[in-house]
């Protein structure tokens, strides 16, 4: 039999194979193994499940309103169907199939997931006969079909056993006939579609032979509804589909929930809580946050991002053995002695740094959440719209020392009242849904805010006779004038009287800053943040947002970033003779346009390396050491055109191309 | 581009990318022109010019307020943390400058300066007066408004390079034929026109330098007293003028001369690998230890495959051995498939066949959907089951397409299925697209290991090694190895008919029919077509070539140096 050798089979003997090596051995081999490494992987797997869940929980949370009206629209338009077909307008409809347009948007990666999870509803709530079918299954008819059939028969165990395997035969060879069989068989049917522009053709041809169908009426006997799944605009359909077809389709239109709310969402339950005692860093958050909105857009991705820090957080850090909850971390603070030196730093100590720690967090979040209620409303949005953005500037430093606080602060103290009591009363009501004891009082001081703002309208404020300054017109000249209206200036800006609106305005500013100033501290000033806070931001960088192109370009540049040898260091843009083959050819190649002369190209090659090995013995005859070069060039040359940089070229004898710019 | 982004409304932020010349000029606005020789290192730092907009001028409806500028330093920070990590040094600026028309003896001026001063670094631009003076710096470092005056001379700033006499003292002894006339166009229509005028620009070089130098000095203050607004609109079309005037000429100068000249003879593989294994290896102390570096990660990608991840090697290197190390240290007890996809006959199809091979699966698949689908199925249903697959090479030219990376990315997307990969391609990355990196779910992880690509590139046509798209030996002997011994016999028939033809100068190749014949007589096929259907294999591996005759018949040859055959075939016997 023929296989190629590109590919090997390894299969170990099954009588050595050992039972296969639990996961947590490799969790702890990488480094010196200590005893906690066992449980820190047992916490990893604890607290990323817990998060797991959580975010499935949110999405399916997310999309119920979605998948609520979806199938109240699945379940309404074909029994509308069956009343009306006596009027004409019914028999119209009869000639349509209706469509739902589900709108999904442009974070393709997470489409599957809420396709998935809607097939799902849809098989328990409505039918079972659901197909869901994708781009990249069906990349012709046959296969469509055969999808379409297959795992339908598959999943409702038709009795007929025999026809079954008949009708599949069938299927490759007569199509249309398939189709009589497919509405002779289901009464009920929906078919998904994955927003892939590829499966353009499949479509239209699958609608035109439906649309004859119907036209022998036999829409009755095949209730088909078709839901498409669209990431930008419904006008796709429209190009998509001849007009022909568009225009027997009853479309209509769905829009899922935008992909930023639900990152806030995700964002909310997972970091904004203590619930969970992982928390990420400000710069870690914000390479997450900047990945999913310059990138992708995708929650999935956002969150192996977050599976990602979660675990190099517990591999390389020894101290995330406490990273789990208060009551659990106590117990485990014996494993810390290791790591203090300090006699005096008793065990009874670091259980209440813990609980400080956790106290700190349920407060802080509190108030962060009361700051975002003032903040988010107030025009250009000094400290963001969202809550992650103020969450990050907070996590960096203190908040209050920043222009941005300080232009909030002032923009507070401009608000009108019922902005400011609204304000309030979101506030009030973010403190109230909290149970922490030390910001109780707090709640209580907002409530007697909104009282006294309350009390302001019915005490209609006296007047403040404006002591009249009419002392009458007098003649003056334009020397008092001036002096005149300059004191009048200096009257209004210091002295003017407030009123009482602005004073208590005043001091809910100021409370609203001793808050902020007391509670909002940023976390590396807590002792033990170590413990939850994930910090090292580039690990993530590396290795979710890698930039391999750059990387070849160092190490083509400049080996002694990787080579740490005295011999290879050199100075911006320049490269030493004794360096590495390939970073030679690579040099003298920048210096070309788009076609190399390969023996010019060789030439100047063997004169660098010529230069550089003249230091070393002179052992070898030159003719010999000639061919050497030549062959040292010729790996270098073919090492080049595998990594892409030149390309072979009839253009002219013996020249290459080159496939990059610049670099000159 | 520049234009379209100016002319956009107030963002918050721009990026512009302003070639060299205008970060000159604008440095020479600012500091009033003394300093016209900067060094071009410098310059293209500049390269890239970040504005910011004062902070209240945001635009409202600007849900993110991107701090892109924070961005930027998040990205670029931590260089000390990761020092074996490449793509922290810099930015992309430097990756992604515009071409410029580049001076057909720069590399040998710039081997030379290498070769100068050994074990020095010396880079082209540095303060060196000789040097200087004939780097053709002139077209780019003058501005927009003497642009136009000096047109009619652009040519020959182009073409004039170092004086003769200069660069044959660059140029060291080994260099063959000075003599003839080297530089022409690519096209050969033109190559007349351009040798002459070559001619008559050597005669004037010394001229038009003095106009060049004249021209430097003059053009400073010419840049100083220009507005810089006005400035600022032509630096934009001088851009763009410049950035056309490198492409849209056909001709490209360089020499003229072959290899043919050189009387270098091709080398074969052999030859080449026995050359190579005489060079003795340098810098193994630092290899090594970058190498020990990449191995401490093994329990960590271990660890990472198994939690979901996939994860793929990148950096310059073979990481061929690495994978190997990895394998035969942490896998020896699972069950693994290795896949060079560096290998010229590898293909999705032979993925699956030996992913079906290690599920004890007999018989055929329908197509490669259905074989996908089954592999699926059997791994979902059974999740005991853990494969290991090494591709060395996931970007190579079989495997790059587009069918080929969906498959293989379902595949890694399979919970027990762990896909280790490496890529070396520069553009390897532009394989997948959004929904295929999250079926990969990847890890990256840098690997430099400055190895040589030796068992990769042993299967291209190297550009020096073979010619005319013709197989190696040893790539020959690979892909026959693998075929059935009948398949075996059969091209073993088609190559012994065409070295008895070899001196035959009209043999156009074995006529189908004949073929059949005599495959028949040696027992090797049962009808034409088996026959037909072991040629195309052999036409999909490039073993073969037909040709339709003047006489409609079908004549197959073997597109393989002769000299090349009579040694496969000694090899083979040999063996036998």
């Amino acid at each position: 039999r023929y296989t190629s050798t590109g590919c090997f089979v390894f299969k170990p003997n099954f009588k050595k194979r050992k039972i296969s090596v639990p996961i947590e051995d490799y969790f702890s081999k990488g480094k010196n193994a200590s005893e906690d490494s066992k449980l820190r992987f047992e916490t990893y797997q604890l607290i990323w499940q817990q998060m797991k869940s959580e975010t499935e929980r949110l999405q399916e949370e997310l999309n119920k309103n979605l998948f609520d009206s979806l199938i109240e629209f699945l379940q309404t338009s074909h029994s509308g169907l069956w009343k009306n077909s006596e009027d004409w307008s019914g028999e119209i409809k009869l000639r349509e199939i209706p469509t739902a347009a589900l709108i999904l948007g442009v974070n393709v990666t997470d489409h599957d997931l809420t396709l998935r999870s809607l097939t799902e509803v849809l098989q328990n709530n409505v039918t079972p006969y659901v197909v869901s079918l994708q781009a990249k299954d069906c990349p012709d008819m046959k296969h469509f079909l055969q999808k379409l059939l297959v795992s339908q028969l598959m999943d409702c165990k038709v009795d007929v056993q025999s026809k079954e395997k008949e009708s599949v035969q069938v299927i490759q060879k007569n199509v249309h006939y398939s189709m009589d069989s497919l509405s002779a068989w289901y009464m009920n049917f929906h078919v998904l579609f994955d927003p892939k522009m590829r499966l353009k053709r499949q479509i239209s041809q699958f609608l035109i032979r439906m649309i004859k169908q119907n036209e022998i009426q036999h829409l009755h006997e095949f209730p088909l509804i078709l839901i498409f799944g669209i990431a930008t605009s419904p006008v796709v359909i429209h190009r998509l589909l001849p007009h022909a077809v568009s225009s027997l389709l009853c479309i209509e239109l769905f829009q899922s929930l935008s992909c930023k709310e639900h990152l806030t969402t995700v964002l909310d339950k997972l970091l904004l809580t203590t619930q969970f005692p992982f928390k990420l860093s400000e710069k870690v958050l914000q390479i997450l946050t900047n990945i999913f909105l310059y990138h992708d857009f995708s929650i999935q991705n956002f969150i192996k991002g977050l599976q990602l820090s979660l675990l190099e957080h517990f591999y390389s850090q020894p101290l995330s053995v406490l990273c789990c909850n208060l009551p659990e971390a106590k117990r485990r603070t014996h494993f810390l002695s290791k790591y203090i030196f300090s006699i005096s730093c008793k065990r009874e100590e670091t259980q209440s740094l813990l609980e400080n720690l956790h106290v700190y967090h349920t407060n802080y979040f509190l108030v962060l959440r009361c700051l975002h209620q003032f903040t988010s409303f107030l025009p250009k949005y000094p400290l963001g719209r969202q809550i992650r953005e103020l969450y990050c500037m907070c996590l960096e430093k203190n908040i209050w020392d920043s222009e941005e606080y300080a232009s909030v602060l002032q923009l507070l103290r401009l608000l009108a009242k019922d902005e400011l009591m609204a304000m309030l009363q979101n506030c009030f009501k973010v403190f109230q849904s909290s149970s922490a004891k030390e910001l109780g009082n707090t709640a209580k001081k907002i409530e007697e805010f909104l009282a006294q703002f309350q009390s302001l309208d019915e005490t209609k404020e006296e007047e403040d006779t404006s002591q009249s300054q009419s002392k009458g017109l007098q003649k003056t000249d334009l020397y008092h004038l001036q002096k005149s209206l300059l004191e009048m200036k200096e009257l209004r800006s210091t002295s003017k009287r407030q009123t009482k609106f602005e004073v208590l305005r005043e001091q809910v500013v100021s409370f609203v800053d001793s808050l902020v100033r007391e509670y909002l501290l940023p976390p590396d000033t807590q002792p033990l943040h170590e413990t939850l806070y994930f910090s090292s931001a580039h690990t993530l960088r590396q290795h979710l947002n890698a930039a391999p192109r750059i990387a070849l370009h160092t190490a083509l540049n400049n080996p002694y970033y990787y080579l740490k040898n005295e011999a290879l260091r050199s100075e911006e843009g320049c490269i030493p003779n004794v360096a590495p083959d390939i970073c030679i050819a690579y040099k003298l190649h920048l210096e070309c346009s788009r076609l190399i002369n390969l023996v010019d190209w060789s030439e100047a090659f063997a004169t660098v390396v010529t230069a550089a090995e003249k230091m070393d013995a002179n052992s070898v005859t030159s003719e010999e050491r000639n061919e050497v070069i030549h062959a040292r060039f010729i790996r270098a040359v073919s090492e080049l055109e595998l990594l892409g940089f030149i390309k072979p070229t009839k253009q002219k004898t013996d020249h290459v191309a080159r496939l990059t710019w610049g670099g000159c | 581009m520049t234009s379209t982004l100016e002319l956009k409304e107030d963002k918050m932020l721009k990026v512009q990318f302003v070639g060299d010349d205008d970060v000159l000029n604008h440095i020479l606005d600012r500091e009033g022109g003394p300093k016209i020789k900067k060094d071009r290192a410098q310059l293209l730092v500049n390269t890239q010019k970040i504005i910011k907009k004062p902070e209240n001028e945001l635009e409202e409806d600007d849900q993110e307020v991107l701090k892109d500028q924070n961005y930027v330093e998040v990205l670029g920070q931590d260089v000390q943390e990761s020092l074996k990590n490449g793509s922290a040094t810099d930015g992309g600026n430097k990756v992604y400058p515009f071409q410029n028309r580049k001076h057909p003896e720069k590399m040998a001026k710039l081997a030379s300066e290498l070769a100068k001063t050994p074990g020095k670094s010396v880079s082209l631009n540095k303060n060196d007066p000789e040097i200087t003076i004939d780097i053709p710096q002139c077209s780019k470092g003058h501005s927009a408004s003497d642009k136009s005056q000096l047109k009619n001379n652009d040519k020959s700033e182009f073409l004039s390079t170092a004086p003769r006499g200069l660069r044959k003292r660059l140029i060291v002894p080994r260099s063959h034929s000075d003599s003839e006339s080297e530089y022409s166009a690519s096209n050969s229509e033109d190559d007349e026109g351009v040798a002459q005028e070559y001619e008559e620009d050597t005669n004037e070089d010394i001229l038009s330098q003095k106009i060049q130098a004249q021209n430097r000095v003059v053009s400073a203050p010419v840049c100083r007293g220009t507005p810089s607004k006005k400035m600022k609109r032509k630096k934009t079309s001088h851009l763009v003028e410049e950035y056309f005037e490198a492409h849209s000429s056909s001709k490209v100068l360089t020499s003229d001369r072959t290899l043919q000249k050189l009387k270098r003879a091709k080398l074969d593989q052999q030859t080449l690998h026995n050359l190579l294994s005489k060079v003795s290896p340098s810098f193994s102390a630092e290899l090594k230890q970058l190498n020990q570096q990449h191995e401490q990660l093994f329990h960590k990608w271990m660890l990472q495959l198994h939690l979901g991840f996939n994860i793929v090697l990148y950096g310059l290197g073979s990481k061929r051995n690495l994978l190997e190390r990895f394998r035969t240290t942490m896998l020896q007890d699972c069950i693994h498939i290795v896949i060079n996809g560096f290998f010229p006959g590898i293909s999705v199809k032979s993925i699956l066949n030996s992913v079906t091979e290690v599920l004890d699966h007999m018989g055929t698949f329908r197509s490669v959907l259905d074989q996908l689908e089954w592999i699926t199925n059997k791994f979902k249903e059974d999740s005991s089951l853990e494969l290991f697959l090494l591709i060395h090479n996931l970007d190579s030219q079989m495997l790059r397409g587009d069918k080929s990376q969906q498959i293989i990315g379902q595949l890694s997307s399979l919970r027990n299925i762990y896909l280790i990969a490496s890529i070396d391609h520069l553009n390897a990355p532009l394989m997948w697209d959004h929904a295929k990196q999250s079926l990969y779910n990847w890890l990256w992880y840098e690997t430099t290991t400055y190895s040589h690509y030796t068992e990769e590139t042993s299967y291209e046509n190297s550009l020096l090694v073979k010619q005319s798209g013709s197989l190696p030996l040893s790539s020959l002997i690979h892909v026959l190895r693998s075929l059935t011994p009948n398949a075996r016999g059969i091209f073993r028939l088609l190559i012994k008919y065409q070295l008895d033809n070899q001196d035959n100068p009209s043999y156009t190749g074995l006529c189908f029919q004949d073929f059949y014949q005599q495959c028949r007589e040696a027992f090797l096929v049962n009808s034409d077509l088996t026959l037909r259907a072991q040629l195309t294999e052999f036409r999909d591996h490039k073993l073969i070539r037909t040709k339709k005759g003047t006489d409609g018949v079908e004549y197959l040859l073997i597109p393989v140096d002769n000299g090349i055959l009579t040694d496969f075939l000694e090899k083979e016997e040999e063996e036998l």
